[in-house]
């Protein structure tokens, strides 16, 4: 069978092996996997940037991301007898690997804001809060959202690597056609995975452009661009 | 029975740690070692013999430069476990496989690092270099490379790094150095002591590659040191 005739095959778009169950799978341990990425990472993030203290482990908790092995994390997790094969020990070892680029972003956005405009706000009576939430997110926003941006994008794609822990998603089709020697179904699950991922890419920076204040489009964009280039994360 | 009893004989027998698992399969972690390099070694490389002339391309003629980036961007996207499945097909089980895939993705990261680096070079210092009469190849190779080399450094530095981790991925085509003993020792009933150790060897050299890399950039532009983080 073709590449072309399993995508037009009926019996791959229903059930409980097909596109749509194993695409919502994939969905699904993303979802988790950033909800809990976001929970850790942003309070950390926003708290150390604020009082600018934490350089050294916000610059380097992406270093330390790089150089450990996803494959690694996701079966010493799913070794661990608490927590067993399948999704759970995917959503936990995708999320270890979100938070560095929330983290480091997020961080330098904020310690970043100008000190003037930090007296300034200041200066006009806003305590500590107001100063994070009114003016140091805001101007930050450009940097935490291509943070978020980056780590959503790695974690759609790295959760194809479930599968290879009993878990779902679209991995399966590829984890599968290898056991079955499918030429087929891997070539088919990897296209599926690449679609996903680049889908997860394009709707993301449409969602910073827009969550990004008017006043900084322009300028903001230019400044992410530049930073996002030294910090390039591991593909998974 | 407890839950607690049902866990424990097995953990007993299975601890994370196991100096007798080092010893008595010293050769086997030697041979992933080995084969982690070579593909490691390989892929940077051959990223880079591609990378350097395309960089160049893209200067030579900027109309090519935002496709270039851009499909370089859309590629980066694909997650290397369905890039790798993509060229099985084509290359099957051999070492190419994982080899060709991982070096797309350094690619991306030393292109994009050497013709960012080119292009933050100094206009003034552009202007100085050619009013001293330099032409275009000169320009090149006395100012403009030598300025950028600290930016194409980290490039490589983090090509470098990612593809460490990555080649573990390999293990799905039965090239994957520590990464084949990582899901070898999963498959058979968990067994913690390969899976930590292949796992601690691969950030091991993971970390040498970043500090030996780190040491080649300040010895070949201790001007940058303050610069690169």
């Amino acid at each position: 069978m073709s590449v072309w005739e399993w995508f037009t095959d009926p019996a791959n778009w229903t059930g409980e092996n097909g596109i749509p169950v194993r695409t919502w799978e994939q969905l699904e341990i993303s979802f988790f996997a950033m909800a809990i990425a976001l929970v850790i990472s942003l309070p950390v993030a926003l708290t150390l940037g604020h009082l600018r203290k934490g350089v050294f482990l916000a610059t380097n908790v992406g270093n330390i991301g790089r150089a450990v092995p996803t494959l690694g994390v996701l079966t010493i997790l799913a070794s661990i007898p608490e927590i067993g094969i399948g999704n759970l020990a995917a959503i936990l070892a995708l999320a270890l690997f979100a938070i560095p680029p929330v983290l480091t972003n997020t961080f330098t956005g904020i310690a970043s804001v100008d000190d003037e405009v930090r007296d300034a706000a200041n200066g006009m009576g806003m305590g500590g809060f107001a100063i994070l939430s009114k003016v140091e997110v805001p101007l930050a926003m450009p940097l935490i959202a291509a943070g978020i941006r980056t780590a959503t994008v790695q974690v759609v794609a790295t959760a194809s690597l479930a599968a290879l822990v009993g878990g779902g998603g679209l991995g399966r089709y590829v984890v599968d056609g290898f056991a079955l020697q499918d030429n087929t179904l891997i070539v088919a699950g990897a296209i599926l995975t690449a679609l996903l991922a680049m889908a997860a890419e394009l709707l993301l920076s449409f969602l910073q452009r827009r969550v990004t204040p008017k006043g900084l489009r322009q300028a903001g964009q230019a400044e992410v661009e530049a930073q996002e280039i030294p910090a390039a994360p591991a593909p998974a | 029975m407890s839950p607690l009893a049902a866990v424990l004989p097995t953990e007993a027998a299975n601890p994370w740690l196991s100096w007798d698992y080092v010893t008595s399969n010293s050769e086997e972690l030697v041979a992933a070692g080995q084969e982690h390099l070579v593909l490691t070694v390989s892929s940077v490389l051959l990223a880079m013999i591609f990378a350097f002339p395309l960089a160049l391309l893209v200067r030579r003629y900027r109309k090519l430069e935002a496709p270039v980036l851009g499909l370089s961007g859309v590629l980066y996207t694909i997650p290397s476990l369905a890039l790798i499945s993509l060229l099985w097909p084509i290359f099957g089980l051999t070492p190419w496989t994982v080899i060709i895939a991982l070096a797309v993705y350094a690619l991306l990261v030393v292109l994009r690092n050497t013709v960012v680096g080119l292009d933050s070079v100094s206009e003034n210092v552009v202007d100085a270099a050619r009013g001293m009469g330099m032409g275009k190849r000169q320009l090149l190779a006395k100012v403009e490379l030598p300025l950028a080399v600290p930016t194409i450094l980290a490039g490589i530095r983090i090509a470098t790094v990612s593809t460490v981790g990555m080649v573990t991925i390999g293990a799905l085509v039965g090239y994957g150095g520590f990464g084949t003993l990582i899901l070898s020792g999963f498959q058979n009933n968990f067994y913690h002591a390969q899976i930590l150790t292949a796992t601690l060897c691969c950030v091991l050299l993971a970390v040498m590659f970043e500090v030996l890399l780190q040491i080649v950039e300040r010895i070949t532009a201790p001007w940058a040191r303050k610069q690169i983080v």
